[in-house]
């Protein structure tokens, strides 16, 4: 028995549609193992572990816990067979105490035997070293306290396998370290733990074994003895791919944005820019490399003015732009457009179709009350011509349309209002290389016109080959600016996972 | 293990989800029917009878499009906010609130000239059940309180207002003792058009007003953004709470306009019965027709049918009126339910290996 693995998945593949999410996934934990899953966003760990806590069925494949064939149709089958998910998004009652919601959904008799429960969840807490108290009530606990009652409730129904996804998030470093304590317990309990992260130094610091998976596949399992972190980065973000893609020359003029210091804390108060300083040029191409959540969203929201911010400067063509609406920051002529990993997020409405996408943004410049959606229809049909977007017809629901249409009308209506910045964040997510290409195309056309791009992207060889500098992000900081020319992706590599090398003065530094 | 899962489908295209709904409605129909056996009758004969009984002759089809006319108006009014995903189930209160607005103005100014005093009540109904849909509106912009549970309430709180009237400070003293608000003035009365108050044109107007609004003008788009995400019509600039605002006091306003043309061309004064379940008829008949303001005068006058034949079942059969709710509660939950599978198709699980990927 404890020489068989854990948990075995074989040949593991999952599409939602066209988009193939996992293809020929090989996940191997053994017990008393903490096996780090480390991969950028978008790579497929999370629809992996929902295949194996049972949310998801896989296309193809098969799975294997403790050494016996399962297929799971729902999550309880999973809890059933000893796996225990623990989410980045705690799903707690928070009304509830932390003995209520261990207790909760277990079958039992009518009537609980508080007593036995009291003494069993005792018992597991003594054995794992949780400490808590059981008559808190969740909604009074801290992230730390409420991640201890989800470990305690996956073992409580007698999980032998763990998954935490992404677990330090929001952790101070002291919540981290006490995890990690409880992590290594655990282990020497003989469970097997998978640990989903981005965060190279905690995968450093904890795992044995790391598997890490890029666009959807398997790059490779390392015992963590034998690998680094730049190695690591590396399988991450794969080999180069030639994409014939050519930094455009051009004459750099004045400054278009500044961002000065900048400062902003989430919803919950946590500081997710810390004193930014970026600056993008006339007809400058400014890449913006980093893992996806180090406040690339928070920065282009923040620009755009969705994002209130805490302190410092915006300034836009000298003017600073702060505390103005978003209505007038996109009548100055900035252009933002995200692609969130839905393809669709905030920029499109999916239940209307392209004219009507189209004239989101400046529909409130016709006169009158009444919409005049001539002009508009115009425009969408060049659209369709210049980009060659495929679809049935113009008046077609944007939802039924492929990702990368979708997209395309996305840029599309950004880059025909003429902007002079352009933000663009992950404008060739999930694209093919030609589509790409034609993507890529476009920036630098606007690039000779002097227009100053913001780009965000995942693809560092990309990034790479199209800015004229590069700014690192790591946890709402910038890590390093630096010249895409005389630098190299291991560096950028480390600056993404918040080693902060002696950025090379003069490289471009402002 | 099931042998069966469900995958969504990667398109929906017109046809496919017509022909569910069609059978949808097929489905309810023959459950109604197995009701309708059980209670020893002949299902075919009693939906004959409802469809004599709502259509067989004028007077009837008179007294199906009276019942028509609030249900297309409020249907109007609440999926305007449904479109905006602001769940106003307070029809009921708001029909209620621009009633009470109207008969304030009737029973104060009861011997004005006729055009203006219905001019005049017309404003009051549509401010009364505006103001009233408002202050949930308020509450959802100002503090993101959970506008379902509000209006709701807020129908309670209206219905016990016009309670109290009716028992208190408005009781009409010649009704000798008996709990009733006085009658309206006959020039407090909408006159009648074709037999037919003239509530009709009204609400047929409405209709045109309502689907241009949502389709053709700037406001009417804000909506429909605001509807389908927050997050996209901030990065628009469209201003959120301006946006409910003034959506919402169309939506209540509307109610209330039904409230008044209740009041005073139906019950000629203001009563407890005023809404009498309007409100809520009228979420069903908005679903429905999702939210399209042609579709909505079609189901309404389908609903309007469908409770003047179970009214007249009820006496050719001995059937309680309920049976018909049941035919319409049957419907609803069919057509819904078939919702699911317009975006799901149902898949039999062969082997697991199968290869799939490709749709």
């Amino acid at each position: 028995m404890s020489n068989l693995p854990y948990v075995q998945m074989k040949g593991i593949r999952k599409s939602f549609g066209k988009v193939i999410a996992n293809n020929n996934v090989n996940l191997e934990v053994n017990c008393g193992e903490i096996h780090a899953l480390l991969g950028e966003n978008g790579a497929g760990k999370s629809t992996l572990m929902n295949m194996l806590s049972g949310v998801y069925t896989p296309d193809g494949g098969s799975i294997f816990i403790h050494g016996k064939e399962v297929k799971f149709s729902s999550p309880k089958d999973a809890i059933k067979a000893g796996i225990g998910m623990i989410y980045q998004h705690f799903k707690l009652v928070e009304a509830m105490t932390a003995k209520e919601n261990i207790v909760l959904g277990q079958k039992s008799g009518f009537f609980t035997n508080d007593n036995r429960v009291q003494s069993k969840i005792k018992e597991i807490s003594e054995k794992y070293g949780l400490d808590v108290d059981l008559n808190k009530k969740v909604q009074d606990m801290s992230v730390g306290e409420k991640q201890i009652v989800e470990i305690l409730k996956v073992l409580y129904r007698g999980a032998d396998i763990l998954v935490l996804d992404e677990p330090t998030t929001v952790f101070t470093p002291q919540e981290t370290e006490k995890l990690f304590v409880i992590m290594n317990k655990m282990k020497e309990q003989g469970c097997a733990i998978i640990f989903i992260t981005h965060k190279m130094d905690e995968v450093m610091a904890v795992s044995d074994r790391i598997t890490v998976l890029r666009k959807g596949e398997t790059a490779a399992t390392v015992k963590k003895e034998s690998t680094s972190p730049k190695q690591l980065a590396d399988l991450m973000v794969g080999r180069v791919v030639d994409l014939k893609i050519n930094r455009v020359e051009a004459k750099y003029g004045e400054a278009i944005l500044q961002v000065k210091d900048l400062k902003v804390r989430d919803k919950e108060g946590a500081a997710v820019l810390k004193g930014i300083d970026i600056q993008v040029r006339e007809g400058e191409i400014l890449g913006l490399a980093g893992i996806a959540n180090s406040g690339q969203k928070e920065l282009c929201e923040a620009v755009v003015g969705i994002q209130s911010i805490q302190s410092g400067e915006i300034v836009f063509e000298g003017q600073s732009i702060v505390g103005k609406s978003t209505r007038q920051i996109i009548d100055k002529g900035i252009s933002m457009s995200f692609i969130p990993e839905d393809r669709l997020g905030m920029g499109l409405v999916a239940n209307m179709d392209m004219v009507d996408n189209i004239m989101l943004k400046d529909y409130h410049h016709q006169k009158g009350l009444i919409l005049n959606r001539k002009p508009v229809i115009e425009k969408a049909n060049r659209i369709k011509k210049e980009l060659n977007v495929q679809t049935p017809d113009i008046h077609h629901q944007i939802r039924d349309l492929s990702g990368g249409n979708i997209q395309k009308i996305l840029l599309g209506r950004e880059l025909d209002s003429n902007p002079r910045l352009l933000i663009m964040a992950y404008p060739t997510r999930g694209l093919d290389i030609n589509t790409c290409c034609t993507i890529y195309d476009l920036m630098n056309e606007q690039k000779k016109k002097g227009v100053g791009i913001l780009f965000i992207a995942e693809d560092l060889d990309v990034l790479m080959q199209l800015s004229d500098k590069i700014a690192v992000m790591c946890n709402g900081e910038i890590t390093g600016i630096v010249n895409p020319q005389n630098t190299t992706k291991e560096e950028l590599g480390l600056l993404m996972v918040g080693q902060k090398i002696e950025a090379k003065e003069g490289d471009g530094i402002v | 293990m099931a042998l069966f899962r469900f995958v969504k489908r990667s398109e929906v295209n017109g046809k496919t989800s017509t022909k569910i709904r069609v059978i949808a409605i097929l489905l309810a129909l023959i459950a109604s029917g197995i009701f309708i056996l059980l209670l020893k009758e002949n299902p075919i004969s009693v939906y004959g009878s409802m469809i004599k009984g709502s259509f067989g002759d004028p007077y009837k089809v008179k007294q199906t499009m009276i019942k028509a006319i609030p249900l297309v108006i409020t249907s109007l009014g609440i999926s305007i906010a449904f479109k905006m995903q602001f769940w106003n189930i307070g029809g009921e209160g708001q029909i209620i609130m621009g009633a009470f607005c109207a008969s304030g103005i009737a029973l104060k100014f009861p011997s004005m000239p006729k055009p203006l005093l219905l001019i005049l009540m017309v404003i009051g109904g549509i401010i009364g059940g505006g103001l009233w849909s408002l202050i949930p509106a308020f509450f959802k912009a100002k503090w993101k309180t959970n506008e379902t549970i509000v209006t709701l309430m807020m129908n309670y709180i209206a219905l016990k207002w016009v309670t109290y009237l009716q028992y208190g400070p408005w009781k009409d003293p010649k009704a000798m003792g008996f709990p009733k608000i006085a009658n309206f003035s006959d020039n407090a009365v909408l006159p009648k058009l074709f037999g037919i108050h003239i509530g009709w044109v009204i609400a047929l107007a409405m209709v045109v007003i309502v689907y241009i609004f949502m389709n053709k003008t700037k406001k009417g788009y804000e909506v429909s953004v605001l509807g389908e995400s927050e997050n996209t019509a901030r990065y628009a600039g469209i201003n959120i709470n301006k946006t409910i605002i003034i959506a919402l006091f169309i939506s209540g306003g509307l109610c209330g306009l039904t409230g008044m043309i209740q009041a005073s061309a139906v019950s000629n004064t203001l009563s407890t019965e005023i809404a009498g379940g309007v409100g809520y008829t009228a979420i069903i008949v908005s679903w429905l027709s999702f939210l399209s303001a042609p579709a909505i005068l079609l189901v309404s006058i389908l609903f309007a049918a469908l409770l003047q034949g179970g009214a007249f079942i009820q006496i050719v059969y001995g059937i309680p009126n309920a049976a018909a709710l049941i035919i319409q509660a049957m419907i609803l939950f069919f057509v819904l339910g078939s919702e699911f599978f317009v975006r799901y198709k149902l898949v039999i699980k062969k082997e697991l290996t199968v290869e799939g990927g490709q749709e």
